[in-house]
This record gives structure tokens, C-alpha cells and sequence, in this order.
């Protein structure tokens, strides 16, 4: 009993360690892979990843990670390169490209499987798990296979970082001054592959492009700073793995890689709702005050009609009146405005210019004369 | 003024010889001859499609010609990157980025920075000067989504002066920005000349060329007319470049 406990903590912390490690360098390189435009082409490298998997076991006759990983890294490589050599030598489009590649990929690499699951040897199990991602088959070796790569991955972000930002940014731009795009480009794209076949043991080939595209899109909402972005990125990938971990772990049959997918999407989710400046809830509230701001103001504007015709301009007039020289005026309105000090009602239903107002109601008729000048 | 056929190749900045570019076999540029010499301010004019661009990217080496030289100072293009500025057209960039204004004016100095190394306090430094000069100063920390138009076309054109080059192409950097705008970049295109470098510009409106520039080069795939914008505006050249549609481009043709 007390060994059972034990081993599943030990299970429970490499799987938490592989969310861990996955989170990150998918979100890190979510970010650039979301802001050049190639969120897509994950979900291409992820399938054509695949076969490489397949191949590389029926080379082996093992499940080595190491080699397993490698064959994923050439095979998806290859993909890449595939929907880049169609892109430029035949008329199809990019998505055209990405169709193809992904499907022919996929397909070999399910007609391998399936030839495998045949073969008598014994090691075979678990290679489905590729598929739609098995946290529980995860070993210590996959584990340092995957932290090996992440490490890569990042030492090479961060010594490329402004080769990088610039790849990212302007191409053109970079390219005049004489640096090698192409080949920072290749780089970038070799770093995306490694980044989408160290997750593929846990999240499956099916559901890894939603790593590469979440945490960047999640995080864009919160910054707009890239270091910080893709920072966030990094650790909403990993606070995505490790909530996602739990969950799968407390609820019994409930498989870790969707769950995480399952979480990193809720974030994705809130992130665009709530997110200051670019969240939705943010934007209501900007165009509500932008409406109650526009109809004060107008309103404004034709108490100062009014008031021309006075030689007082604080003279009071019925909120009838107002209503018969312009549209809106409403209670609500005026009462706001009163809130703000701009009108005063000294008797129900007359309403008229407080000085603050008057003053403002001026100000906004010369910057509207203004405007209307210069166009 | 200097023709163009009698100028030494030592008093150019620019030397092309017989460029021709093409994309799969069709030709874009055929057979340019072009000597830029130092200290001019010079516009590249044609219809839509001409090749402008590509005519600036070829003399940057940014596109392999099918045939022809160039020579930037005498030497080659890969000799000479850091004495060359560029002002991209301002679409060919994503502006929803995440970064701040400074940020994207540093990255001309990348060139000078070197590998693995960041900015230093000093191309900051120079990025922030670069920015007061296009009068934006105050928008230094600004996200680039938050910047108008006309202050990313200013932007731009701060990145393009802290690579403090001899030699700056700025493709169509009056697009889209108001009339303030305008005349604020010109007196700067008209300083940098001023202080003896070389500005070659794609341009659109026939009407501010007599103006804004001392050279002029009427292009379209071939290169139809190139000197002084007085001996090169005509309506007959303008005719040739624009294929008859040039009266409704210039209300008052230049004639000598």
C-alpha cells in the first residue's frame, strides 16, 4: 500500500515535470509562431512529424525517446520544407500546401502504425499515444530528452533574441542591413519543430497545434511588450500543464495531454474576454463611455443655441425644449451632467448652464470650428 | 548641373550597369543603366508596377538580377551594408506588434550592434535623438498599434537615420501621411543631403518633384528618362512612362 502511494507520486511528478517543461517551450515559441503569421503551419509539423515517429520505431525495434524524437524532428523538418518548396514552385496556395502536406503525412504515418501494431514484437504499445497524447506512459528518459530540448530552445531565443524580434517584425528591413535571413529563418522554424515533437508524447499529434497557438494568443491580450509576451506565454503554458496535471490526475480515466489543452483554451478564453485594452469586456466598457460621452456633449452644444439667444447664458429652459432641437436629451443625461456639475435645475424640469459648463460648452464649439477648418 | 552621362564613377555613390531583374522569366527591370552621384536628393517616378521597388531592392542586394552590376562607393554591396539606410513602404509590416516605438527605431542599429549582443546604452541613446529629430519624442514608450499613420511613417524614418548611412533608400515615404508630415520629412531628406549624403526616393506626386528633388528618374521596367528634374520632365517623357494618361498627373508640365 505504502509502495502504491509512493510510485504514484513518482509518476505524478514526471508527468507534472513533462507539463512543466512542454508549457514552456510551447509557449515561448507559440509567441513567434502566432506573431509570423504561422500558427497554422504547428498543426502541420505536428502531423507530419508523425510518421517520422513510426519510421523511427520500425528502424530501432525500440521505443528509444532519443531516437523516437529525432525521427519526429526529420520527418516534420521535411514537412516544412515540403509546404515551402510548393509555395514556390507550383501555383497552389499556402493553405493548399498545409492541406496536403498535413494529409499525406498523417495518412503514411497511421499506414505505418497500423503495419506495426501487426508485428510481434513487444515494445510496441504505447506508440499509439502519439496520437491523442498519453501523459501516464511518460519514463524518466523521455523526460531528460524533453528537458534537453527545451533547454536548447531556449538558450538559442535568447541568443538570437533580436535576430529574432526582427525576423519576426520586418524581414525586408533586416535582410538591407545583410543579415542571413534565411537562414535565421530556418533556425527559428528548427527551434518551432523541436518545440512541437517534445510535446507530441504528451499532448498527441492531434491536439499539439492548440499549444502552438494559445499561450501566444492568450498572452498578446496582456502585453504589448514581446520579452514580456513571450515570458507570459511561457508561463501560461506551464500553469496550463501543471492545472491541467492535477485535474487529469484527481479525476480518474481523463487523459493529461487534452486536459491541458482543455485549460490552456479556458485561459485563451478568459484572456479574451477580460484582458485590459484588447478584451472584449474592455472594450464595451470604452464604447458605453464613448456613447454617454458624445450625447452629453451634444447636448451641451444645443444649450449653448439656446443660450445665444439669451443675454444671459444661464438662463434655465424646460428639458422639452431640449428635446424639440436635438436628439437624445433624456433625464438620465441631464442628470449625469448635473453629477458632473456642468448643468443645474434650480426648479423641477428647468435646466440651465452652471459656469464649469458654460465654459466647457465653449471650449468644445472652438474645437469643433476648429476641426471642421482644417478639413 | 552635371549630366549623368559625363560623371566620373568616382563622384557616385551608385553605379548600375545594365540591371535587369526578372521574377519566373518575366521581365521586371530591363536593362537599367543608373550613376547616382553624392549629395543628391533623388526621386524614382513610374506607374504602378514599374519596378521601383524592385529597382531599390536590387541595388541593396536584397534581389539576385538576372544580369548587370552594382557598385555602392566603388565596392560591391555586401562591402558596403552599413553605409546603407532603408525606409521599407510602411504595409510591408505588421504595426499590431508588440513593441513600443523606441524599440522599433533601435533595430537600425542592429546592424552596427553585432551577434549575441543587445543595444547598449548608446543606441539608445541615438534611437532617442533620432526620434526628437522626427519630432516624436513623446512617443518614445508608445505601443506601435496606438501610432497614426503618419507617425509610423515617422518611425520609420528615425530607424532609417540612427543606421547612420551615406547612402538612404526610402521607398514611398510620403504615402498616406498628412501635409505637416510631409514637409517635415522632406526638410529632413533635404538636411541629410545637405550634410553631403545621398537620398534616393520613390516617389508618386509629379507635382512636389521640382520641389522636393534635384534628380529625377522616370522608370517603368525600362528606364525612360534620367537627370535634373528640369531636363527630364516633359510631357513627351512623361507621356512614355505613363502610356498617355500623364495630363491628368500634371496639371503644369514642366518645358524647357
Amino acid at each position: 500500500m505504502g509502495l502504491d502511494v509512493l510510485s504514484l507520486n513518482y509518476t505524478l511528478s514526471i508527468v507534472m515535470a513533462g507539463s512543466f517543461i512542454l508549457g514552456i517551450s510551447s509557449g515561448v515559441l507559440s509567441s513567434f509562431a502566432v506573431l509570423r503569421q504561422q500558427s497554422l503551419l504547428g498543426d502541420v509539423i505536428s502531423h507530419a512529424a508523425f510518421p517520422g515517429i513510426t519510421l523511427a520505431f520500425l528502424w530501432m525495434m525500440t521505443k528509444d525517446p532519443l531516437g523516437l524524437f529525432f525521427g519526429a524532428l526529420v520527418s516534420g523538418w521535411i514537412g516544412t520544407l515540403l509546404v515551402k518548396s510548393i509555395v514556390t514552385y507550383t501555383k497552389l496556395s499556402m493553405d493548399t500546401a498545409f492541406g496536403i502536406v498535413l494529409s499525406v503525412f498523417f495518412g503514411l504515418g497511421i499506414v505505418l502504425l497500423s503495419y506495426i501494431q501487426r508485428l510481434p514484437t513487444s515494445d510496441k504499445a504505447g506508440l499509439n499515444s502519439f496520437l491523442f497524447g498519453s501523459a501516464s506512459t511518460l519514463l524518466l528518459q523521455d523526460l531528460i530528452v524533453m528537458g534537453l530540448f527545451c533547454f536548447i530552445i531556449l538558450v538559442f531565443l535568447g541568443l538570437f533574441w533580436k535576430e529574432f524580434k526582427l525576423l519576426t517584425f520586418d524581414t525586408s528591413f533586416m535582410s538591407s542591413m545583410g543579415f542571413p535571413v534565411a537562414k535565421l529563418d530556418m533556425l527559428l522554424t528548427i527551434l518551432l519543430v523541436m518545440a512541437i515533437v517534445l510535446g507530441l508524447q504528451m499532448v498527441g499529434v492531434v491536439l499539439m497545434s492548440a499549444m502552438m497557438i494559445a499561450p501566444a494568443a492568450a498572452a498578446r491580450q496582456w502585453t504589448s511588450h514581446l520579452g514580456l509576451m513571450v515570458f507570459l506565454a511561457g508561463f501560461i503554458g506551464l500553469l496550463s500543464g501543471c492545472i491541467g496535471t492535477l485535474v487529469s490526475n484527481a479525476i480518474p480515466q481523463v487523459s493529461t495531454g487534452p486536459m491541458i489543452v482543455v485549460v490552456i483554451s479556458i485561459m485563451v478564453i478568459i484572456s479574451l474576454v477580460f484582458a485590459p485594452h484588447r478584451g472584449l469586456v474592455c472594450n464595451w466598457i470604452k464604447g458605453y463611455y464613448h456613447r454617454v460621452n458624445i450625447r452629453a456633449n451634444s447636448i451641451l452644444m444645443n444649450m449653448l443655441l439656446f443660450s445665444e439667444s439669451k443675454t444671459d447664458p444661464y438662463h434655465c429652459h424646460q428639458l422639452s425644449a431640449l428635446v424639440a432641437i436635438g436628439r437624445g436629451p433624456s433625464l438620465r443625461t441631464m442628470l449625469q451632467l448635473k453629477r458632473q456639475k456642468l448643468v443645474q435645475n434650480p426648479q423641477d424640469d428647468l435646466w440651465g448652464f452652471t459656469e464649469l459648463g458654460y465654459k466647457k460648452a465653449l471650449t468644445l464649439k472652438k474645437s469643433l470650428y476648429s476641426q471642421s477648418h482644417e478639413h | 548641373m552635371v549630366k549623368p552621362d559625363r560623371l566620373t564613377d568616382l563622384e557616385c555613390a551608385v553605379v548600375v550597369q545594365d540591371l535587369t531583374v526578372a521574377y519566373k522569366e518575366k521581365p521586371v527591370l530591363w536593362d537599367i543603366d543608373l550613376k547616382i552621384p553624392k549629395g543628391v536628393l533623388l526621386a524614382i517616378v513610374g506607374p504602378n508596377g514599374a519596378g521601383k521597388t524592385t529597382l531599390l531592392r536590387s541595388i541593396m542586394g536584397m534581389i539576385k538580377p538576372a544580369a548587370g552590376n552594382v557598385a555602392i562607393f566603388g565596392q560591391s554591396i555586401a562591402a558596403k551594408k552599413r553605409s546603407i539606410g532603408y525606409m521599407p513602404q510602411r504595409g510591408t509590416v505588421d504595426w499590431d506588434f508588440p513593441t513600443d516605438a523606441l524599440d522599433v527605431v533601435m533595430m537600425g542599429r542592429y546592424g552596427h550592434i553585432g551577434w549575441f549582443k543587445r543595444p547598449s546604452v548608446n543606441d539608445k541613446k541615438l534611437s532617442l535623438e533620432a526620434l526628437d529629430r522626427v519630432g516624436m519624442a513623446d512617443f518614445a514608450s508608445r505601443p506601435l498599434n496606438q501610432l497614426s499613420g503618419g507617425q509610423q511613417q515617422r518611425v520609420f524614418l528615425a530607424r532609417a537615420l540612427v543606421q547612420d548611412a551615406d547612402l538612404y533608400f526610402m521607398d514611398e515615404p510620403f504615402v498616406g501621411v498628412d501635409a505637416v508630415t510631409e514637409q517635415a520629412i522632406i526638410e529632413l531628406l533635404k538636411e541629410l543631403r545637405n550634410q553631403s549624403k545621398t537620398v534616393v526616393v520613390v516617389h508618386h506626386d509629379l507635382q512636389t518633384l521640382a520641389d522636393y528633388f534635384d534628380w529625377v528618374s522616370l522608370l517603368n521596367v525600362r528606364q525612360i528618362a534620367y537627370g535634373s528634374v528640369a531636363d527630364v520632365l516633359t510631357p513627351e517623357n512623361l507621356k512614355i512612362t505613363y502610356g498617355g494618361r500623364s495630363s491628368f498627373l500634371m496639371h503644369n508640365p514642366v518645358i524647357t
